[in-house]
């Protein structure tokens, strides 16, 4: 392994997250504030209590969730696709690195950033909302294998857009839509029947239902079932990633 | 001399069908300066593209100081350092931090002392802090130079690194390779143009439509395939050359003042005495006199025209 050269990656990508702190910092606090007011305090005052927790504390794992996948697709497909874009790749397909060493390096960062959005929402959400987390571990847990698997189907993305529309096409069509169907602002149980059974393909709903356990102890889905989907897409990502290591696709000529 | 740099009959295919590299060998000995001459197209940028790993070969055996480039390819790269022929660098990144970020990815311990010689070296000391994208293009090029060196590389290879710069900083250019050379480190460089092989060029290899067509020290190259031409100017212009000047092949410009007698300065003997004689008999004044040598450009021209022939 050389460790050295993931160090380096990862500080750089870190440091491009630092030149921005401020927007980094400021735009989840504000999003996340609006979130509140919004669906918090306008709507949520007329929207009873779900699976026995206020509706402003309800969709805290759910705003999160949104907020995490987001960033972690986002900042996991840019990392990659900007030296692409701009020509620097030369020197990690030049340097003494393997491609597992390269993912480390980009998929760790991405996967840091988008956990510290994580942590600056829920600090964000307390100023709101009371907030208990009845299982802290299964949270940080769902919380961290959820940045790392979005990061790296982020990381495919990267290698996969050959312009700055398809870098932005799968967040866009894709992934939006199905973290907001996925159950992040509602239970699936409030929908109807065909609609919960249309649900059960997305497999949003598990992350956040699983997360939602974390906090509050009750779910869409059993939480084995969470976790099992969850890993599963690890999996499915790491496999990908493995092909494109041996294949060179995309990156390699 | 020590082999540094063993290329051995390495083919690259496109999945078009194109051919760019169809069967190069080379042998590179640690410590010189080759120039790797050839016209647009010809592959010198897939031939450092594959040595490097940034492109695979389709078949053949690369090995970097004696280390293959596929089966032992870190211990291969850590000798390797590439400046491309495009600046490319992280815009909103210093300097300094982009030199040090190369220096990790070459899995090297952060040595800022080193990275201040280099960048002392190379004249950028007191823009370290800069932004890349603040630099002017001459400066962003010797960025590239210095990532390359970062992690203290044995071989250093340079495609097109005067491409479109002026010739001010080409000048420039060539007095960080006389340095580096100095250094010992081997350079490799691509160039099209000859006046830059010609000026720090060791040994010159010749390459056209994939193929090495000779690679050779470029003094003798030159002393070789190189062809001297005495140029004779007339005190009067003349309509014909005289029939007795016809063993000699002279040549006439269009206005009919210059004769020109080309010669090859190898040979025991030029001729060039019995021409003077020869033209002063044949009653013909002269003004002056003047010798050419030919250039590696024309010898380049010659080489790559028979090779489209």
């Amino acid at each position: 392994m050389n460790f050295p050269a993931i160090a380096a990656i990862y500080r750089f990508e870190m440091a491009r997250f630092f030149r921005t702190l401020t927007q980094s910092f400021i735009s989840p606090v504000i999003s996340t504030s609006l979130y509140f007011v919004v669906f918090g305090a306008a709507i949520g005052s007329r929207i009873q209590e779900v699976e026995g927790v206020s509706y402003g504390t309800f969709i805290v794992p759910g705003l999160i969730m949104l907020s995490v996948i987001t960033q972690s697709i986002s900042n996991g497909s840019f990392g990659i696709y900007f030296p692409k874009f701009i020509g620097t790749i030369y020197e990690l397909l030049s340097a003494p690195i393997n491609f597992l060493e390269i993912v480390i390096g980009y998929v760790g960062a991405a996967a840091t950033k988008a956990l510290f959005i994580g942590v600056v929402i829920l600090a964000t959400a307390n100023f709101f909302v009371d907030i208990t987390i009845a299982h802290p571990l299964a949270m940080v847990m769902f919380l961290v294998l959820t940045t790392i698997t979005f990061s790296l189907m982020g990381f495919i993305l990267g290698i996969w857009a050959q312009n700055f529309e398809q870098l932005q096409l799968v967040p866009l069509l894709i992934v939006t839509p199905l973290i907001f169907l996925g159950g992040s602002f509602y239970s699936i149980s409030m929908l109807p029947q065909i609609w919960q059974t249309i649900s059960m393909f997305n497999p949003v709903v598990y992350l956040i239902s699983g997360f939602r356990w974390a906090f509050f102890g009750t779910a869409d889905v059993p939480i084995a079932v969470s976790m099992f989907a969850i890993f599963a897409f690890l999996i499915a990502c790491l496999g990908f990633i493995g092909w494109i290591f041996k294949t060179g696709w995309r990156i390699r000529k | 001399m020590v082999n540094i740099l063993k290329v051995e009959d390495v083919r690259k295919a496109f999945p078009s069908g194109f051919e760019a590299l169809k069967g190069v060998s080379l042998d590179i000995d640690e410590g010189e300066i080759i120039a790797l001459l050839g016209p647009n197209g010809a592959g010198k940028t897939t031939l450092i593209s594959t040595i490097c790993g940034i492109t695979s070969a389709t078949s053949g055996k690369i090995s970097i100081g004696g280390f293959d480039t596929a089966t032992e390819y870190r211990k291969a790269r850590n000798l390797v350092g590439l400046v491309p022929q495009e600046i490319t660098l992280e815009p909103f990144e210093t300097v300094m931090n982009t030199v040090r970020f190369s220096r990790g990815l070459f899995g090297k311990k952060r040595n800022d002392a080193y990275i201040e010689k280099i960048l002392k070296q190379l004249s950028l000391w007191d823009k370290k802090d800069s932004r890349t994208m603040e630099l002017s293009g001459g400066m962003r090029r010797r960025v590239l130079i210095a990532k390359a060196l970062s992690h203290e590389p044995r071989v250093l290879f340079l495609d097109e690194p005067t491409a479109g710069v002026d010739v001010e900083l080409r000048k420039e250019m060539w007095e960080v390779v006389a340095e580096l050379k100095r250094d010992g480190v081997t350079i490799i460089l691509t160039t099209h143009y000859i006046e830059e092989a010609e000026e720090i060029a060791d040994r010159v290899a010749v390459i056209s439509k994939g193929e090495i067509l000779l690679i050779e020290q470029k003094d003798d190259l030159m002393a070789r395939m190189g062809q001297k031409r005495l140029k004779v100017e007339l005190q009067s212009a003349i309509e014909t050359i005289p029939s007795d000047l016809a063993e000699y092949a002279l040549a006439l410009d269009s206005k009919g003042e210059t004769l020109v007698y080309t010669y090859d300065t190898k040979a025991d003997r030029t001729g060039i005495t019995k021409l003077l004689a020869d033209i002063a008999a044949a009653g013909l004044a002269l003004k002056d006199i003047q010798t050419v040598e030919s250039t590696l450009e024309d010898i380049f021209v010659d080489l790559v025209h028979e090779d489209a022939a």
